[in-house]
């Protein structure tokens, strides 16, 4: 947004032409596969279409009804017959309303269960989805395919095929109707729809394209507002209040002009319908009276047909209003098939292998893995680590110490060589149990919205309170909890920025210790701590290694030194293991490292 | 209504317009009466053998005055739209810079999402208050005082008889829009927990699967989605019996009009062409009344809408220029913060009790526990929160004293979470100072260790960074942060010295720039590397919002108080490892060794 003149990044640019496409009016895969889905419910949907044709029945009987009766009892002094037609008017009405609501509601229903089982079967595709996929997708992109694809796809099921099929009907039976009561009146009123049609479709083509323009400016500025907002602490410490405000202020001003310009040519266009549909009443009433005169019409019929007249051109206006629907639907159904669709690849073996306890000796066989084909990040790399040793994998960046823990927990799978774990291939043992004894505590810890209690409860979900207010002790944190506003029952995300990162990772550390795993790994786990609060945790951080094997990603010197084992990797390899003094003595490759940490040459 | 009313009130400078769109609201009701009456006289004066040509005047007249109908109608929507896009324009206007002039501590309160939605969801509303509530509220009255008068016109009785009708049509309108009105918002807010879900789970997918959760985060969305599948269910259930209600009750009016008028017609009383007319008013009416909930919702979601902006609009900043404030003068970096406390009203103070003074040049470490308030002892300096005793300040002026602006102006700030802003590179260097020519934003980001890294892109200073850009390392973005504070050339500097994991490289440039950035300037520090606090001129040791210890390192390290115990634990083993380094190198002979000193962290 900070751009002044030029144009908004070419990503971005993609991004929002790729969600805002639209689709063939009709996609037969994406038809074929939503059908499906349909299926179980198809009773209820032909209840639904027979109680639409009840519908359109009624309303097309109404203005009939007025006729039968200026040109029955009306002209005949049948006084008894005008109450007979405005009962059966009124029973029209009656009719025309339960069916209706009949149809919504059974229509609603099936359709609401569609979306319902549509929106479950993605939410589990991305559970079980490796984690590759969240490399190659951004959370943002895959969440507008949940909420907004379904959403698109909501109002075709529940509003926009309805109505088409509605309006089509009334269409037909209004033409039939009218063709009925007099073929050439018919026929002269007609001439008009081409005229319509053409109209309505040259103006759509133009409307949409404004209103695509309409939302591609409201995106640029609300992403203006959500970065100013996000980052109001710079540019208040920089200043740039004043010139952020004009920036804005053209953004804001460039979506106004779109919005305008659409609006002008939507407006527009209702004038001109009417005029179309006025002639057509003009011409019924001119040609349609001389026929009266001629005695070839009835003054009733004259009156239905102004009446239907009138009834015929809004349909004939929703129609290509529907098409734009129909289109969005069907790119947002196959955006929504793309999420159901993604393949998994790493699943539970056939038989899987139950290990629990998992006594927690590692080996790795030679592995090989690359992220990217062709770009290899582990070489065939070997590596024992015993049953609860703790081990630090230290290196530099791209060494491959996260990916090594990556292959442990099974979040990618080896694409040489075997990890073993207690002597079998991590391929075949059972998942969940697999993954549900390994602890991982990341750098940035996530917690979810909730209370304190409920983040802890996560490491272990049967834990009582006084479990998890024992382990808080252990780590250290539960002094630090007592202090919070309402302590253990604080809501995390109620207050913005309550915790800091560093009581974050306190939390997180003692959610993993809650979950007691057997293995545990910290990737990088105390580097947003600052040295003070360190001195603060690191006796929970001792308390939470005892016990178990234990994976380091290590930032912390004093963690390196309290390893029992330190591995050195370099390219994919591990080129040196030894105890921190051992290897400091050997001066090779740790030796190295280590002075390039904290010494440098002037 | 006050909110309403108070919406109305940005109406005003557009008032040439208001006016365009209220005197077209006129003609469009009018025109539309004019057709139903002119079918009416078609039927009964325009079929007569004896003129036959009548029949064209009034199809004539049903062309002509639906055009003018169709012309005024555009003037209405039009200017109805232009008038709400207008005051959508004026108010995202009014709350992007009311937002961003708001103190930290309303931030510190307040959620981007949060704020997102009042500035687009709530404008929305407004937007539609004004392109269609309005407009088609007046249109409704308007019409219905129309027909009434032209029906009481034609036949008193029959209009009586239908009249009765209308109220019961407007008070299910408004009945219905009243049932509906909160299961919408109970869709909404379903809505909104579910995708606070949605989004949790997927940013958190690596928690989740390294705890096994997935089948209990299944479970729960299953949870949500039945939930929203119920009330949505539900919702249509109230729709389909409510909606089509008032239309029903218009047919109604329509099945006994045509009863007492067909009677009327049979006595004498009444012609078949004022017959016609009178159901073509009827039905005329059907699509306004149709259209009354939706429009009596959107009333009220503009009222809760209108509420929420201005609560938000009328939030004052805490932070502002006294009358009278003077522009801060150049100055030379003398810091004084005099028994300053600080808090925020519903919680135990901050700070309390805080005295230092940094002399120009001068280096001050803060040292302190995660939440001890050491990062908001330098919040205080640029005014980002107002001090609630004592005071602060710089040659001697108060800091409330002089202009926000020309205060910030002078201090630099790099903190340890580095925002860059979706532009170019050049444009982030820049962000401070705009008019920066080419070559001392080149040179800012020479100093700042980060020229190396920005050319080896493509597209070099021209690459976009930011949410849609390249992705930049953390140790990159702060060498940009850095070298966008050094273009400023302040002379006060606040600073986190603590790098996010970076290799060991980076971690060297980016501690030679940031010592590069410190000289000369008065300089508070938050410190995590040990060479920056064995050579800052004051080591200030932070607890629970009181200044625990202070001195030199020297002085500290034999008072055997906190910052020893942080000493022994972290920053020993790192001086050791540094003297242990420099023997096994063996620079004795003249060659200077320079060691980096970082707080025992291995990258």
């Amino acid at each position: 947004m900070m751009h002044g003149g030029g144009g908004w990044h070419g990503g971005m640019r993609g991004a929002a032409a790729m969600d805002d496409s639209l689709g063939a009016i009709y996609n037969a895969k994406v038809v074929r596969r939503l059908g499906a889905y349909l299926k179980p419910h198809w009773r209820r949907i032909a209840l639904g279409t027979l109680m639409m044709v009840v519908v359109a029945l009624s309303n097309l009987a109404m203005p009939y009804l007025v006729k039968v009766a200026i040109d029955g009892p009306i002209a005949q002094g049948n006084l008894g017959g005008v109450g007979l037609v405005g009962m059966a008017y009124l029973a029209a009405a009656l009719i025309g309303w339960g069916a209706s609501y009949v149809q919504v509601v059974a229509m609603a229903v099936a359709a609401q269960s569609v979306l319902v089982a549509l929106r479950s079967q993605m939410f589990d595709k991305l559970m079980a989805v490796e984690q590759s996929f969240y490399d190659r997708n951004e959370v943002g992109r895959i969440m507008s395919r949940v909420m907004n694809d379904v959403g698109t796809l909501q109002e075709l099921l529940t509003g926009g095929i309805l109505q088409l099929l509605s309006d089509i009907l009334t269409l037909v039976g209004i033409m039939l109707v009218m063709l009925t009561m007099n073929l050439k009146l018919t026929l002269v009123s007609f001439v008009v729809i081409p005229v319509l049609i053409g109209v309505t479709w040259v103006w759509q083509g133009r409307a949409r394209d404004a209103y695509r323009n309409v939302r591609a400016t409201i995106s640029v500025v609300n992403a203006g507002l959500q970065e100013n907002i996000s980052g109001v602490r710079v540019i208040q410490s920089l200043t740039r209040e004043r010139s952020n405000r004009r920036r804005f202020d053209t953004l804001n001003e460039r979506h106004l002009d779109a919005n305008l310009q659409a609006t002008r040519l939507s407006a527009l266009a209702q004038p001109v319908v009417e005029l179309i549909s006025a002639i057509a009443l003009a011409i019924v009433i001119a040609y349609g009276g001389s026929l009266v005169l001629g005695g070839e019409l009835t003054a009733g019929a004259l009156v239905a047909f102004a009446l239907y007249v009138n009834r015929f051109f809004e349909p004939i206006r929703d129609l290509t209003l529907r098409v734009t629907t129909m289109q969005q639907a069907m790119a947002s159904g196959e955006r929504i098939l793309e999420v159901i669709d993604t393949p998994v690849t790493i699943v539970n073996a056939e038989r899987p292998v139950t290990l629990r306890p998992i006594r927690g000796d590692i080996v790795f066989d030679r592995v090989e893995f690359s992220y990217v084909p062709g770009v290899p990040v582990l070489r065939g790399l070997d590596l024992h680590i015993a049953a609860g040793q703790t081990v630090a994998l230290v290196g530099q960046t791209g060494a491959g110490k996260s990916t090594i823990v990556n292959l442990v927990a099974r979040f990618y799978d080896v694409t040489g060589g075997s990890i073993r774990i207690d002597g079998v291939d991590v391929r075949d043992i059972d998942l969940p149990t697999l993954r549900s004894q390994i602890g991982w505590v990341p750098q940035d810890p996530f917690l979810f919205s909730g209370t304190i209690r409920d983040n802890l409860r996560f490491g272990k979900l049967d834990a009582t309170d006084a479990e998890i207010e024992d382990a808080a002790r252990a780590i250290g944190a539960h002094e630090m909890i007592l202090r919070l506003p309402a302590g253990y029952d604080t809501n995390i995300r109620e207050r913005g920025n309550l915790l800091s990162a560093g009581q974050k990772q306190l939390l997180s550390f003692v959610r993993a210790l809650l979950a007691d795993p057997r293995i545990l790994i910290l990737d990088e786990a105390t580097a947003n701590i600052d040295t003070a609060t360190e001195a603060v945790i690191q006796q929970g951080l001792v308390h939470l290694l005892k016990g178990r094997t234990s994976i380091v990603i290590a930032h912390r010197l004093s963690t390196v030194k309290n390893a029992d084992l330190v591995v050195v990797l370099e390219h994919g390899q591990v080129v040196e293991t030894g105890r921190h003094e051992e290897l400091l003595q050997r001066g090779g490759a740790y030796y190295r490292l280590y002075t390039m940490t904290y010494a440098a040459v002037a | 209504m006050p909110a309403v009313l108070r919406l109305f009130g940005y109406l005003r400078p557009y008032w040439l317009r208001t006016l365009v769109a209220i005197v077209s609201m006129l003609g469009t009701a009018g025109f539309s009466l004019v057709v139903p009456w002119l079918t009416g006289r078609a039927i009964d004066v325009g079929i007569d053998a004896d003129r036959p040509y009548l029949l064209y005047v009034f199809a004539a007249a049903v062309v002509a005055s639906t055009l003018l109908r169709g012309l005024s109608a555009f003037g209405q929507t039009y200017s109805g739209e232009w008038l709400a896009q207008r005051i959508a324009y004026d108010l995202r206007n009014a709350i992007y810079d009311h937002v961003q002039n708001l103190s930290f501590s309303f931030h510190d309160r307040n959620q981007t999402g949060e704020l997102m939605s009042r500035a687009t969801a709530d404008v929305e509303a407004i937007r539609w208050f004004f392109a269609f509530a309005v407009t088609g509220l007046v249109q409704i009255f308007l019409l219905l005082i129309g027909i009434m008068v032209i029906l009481v016109q034609m036949n008193f009785k029959l209009a009586l008889v239908t009249f009765a009708f209308v109220p019961l049509a407007v008070l299910s309108a408004v009945r219905v829009s009243s049932i509906l009105r909160p299961s919408w918002a109970r869709i909404q807010e379903q809505m909104g927990t579910m995708t606070t879900y949605l989004q949790e789970s997927l940013a958190g997918i690596r928690v989740v699967r390294s705890f096994a959760r997935e089948p209990e985060r299944i479970a729960g969305f299953r949870a949500e989605n039945d939930n929203l599948h119920r009330l949505q269910v539900r919702q249509a259930r109230l729709q389909a019996f409510n909606m089509p209600f008032m239309t029903l009750i218009l047919s109604m009016a329509t099945a006994v009009s045509l009863w007492i008028g067909g009677r009327d017609v049979i006595e004498g009383t009444l012609s078949v062409g004022d017959l016609v007319a009178y159901i073509g008013y009827l039905t005329l009416l059907a699509l306004p009344v149709r259209r009354l909930g939706f429009l009596i919702n959107t009333f009220a979601r503009a009222q809760a809408a209108g509420q929420r902006i201005f609560e938000l609009l009328d939030t004052k900043s805490e932070v502002q220029d006294k009358p009278g404030a003077i522009e801060l003068p150049p100055v030379k970096g003398h810091v004084r913060f005099e028994n300053v406390s600080f808090g925020y009203e519903d919680r135990s103070p901050v700070l309390k009790g805080i005295t230092i003074e940094a002399l120009p040049g001068e280096v001050v470490a803060l040292l302190g526990a995660t939440g001890s308030g050491k990062s908001t002892i330098t919040m205080l300096l640029p005014r980002f929160y107002d001090v609630t005793e004592g005071r602060i300040t710089i040659d001697g002026y108060d800091i409330r004293d002089v202009t926000v602006h020309s205060l910030r102006r002078q201090i630099g700030i790099v903190l340890q979470d580095t925002f860059l802003f979706s532009a170019t590179i050049r444009d982030n260097i820049a962000y401070g100072m705009e008019d920066a020519p080419f070559e001392k934003v080149v040179e800012a980001a020479k100093l700042a260790g980060a020229h190396e890294f920005i050319t080896s892109f493509p597209e070099g200073y021209d690459t976009w960074v930011g949410e849609r850009g390249v992705t930049l390392s953390g140790g990159q973005k702060q060498r940009i942060a850095i070298a966008r504070t050094l273009l400023l050339n302040p002379r006060i500097l606040i600073l986190d010295d603590s790098t996010s994991s970076v290799d060991t490289q980076t971690e060297h440039q980016i501690q030679q720039a940031l010592q590069f950035l410190m000289e000369g300037r008065t300089t508070f520090v938050i410190a995590h590397r040990l060479r920056t606090i064995q050579h800052a001129d004051q080591i200030i040791v932070i607890e629970n919002g009181r200044i625990l210890e202070r001195g030199t390192h020297d002085d500290l390290v034999q008072n055997d108080g906190f910052y020893r115990r942080i000493y022994d634990l972290q920053l020993r083993d790192q001086e050791e490892l540094q003297a242990m380094a420099r023997s096994r190198t063996g620079e004795t002979n003249g060659r200077a060794l320079r060691v980096d000193g970082r707080t025992g962290v291995w990258p």
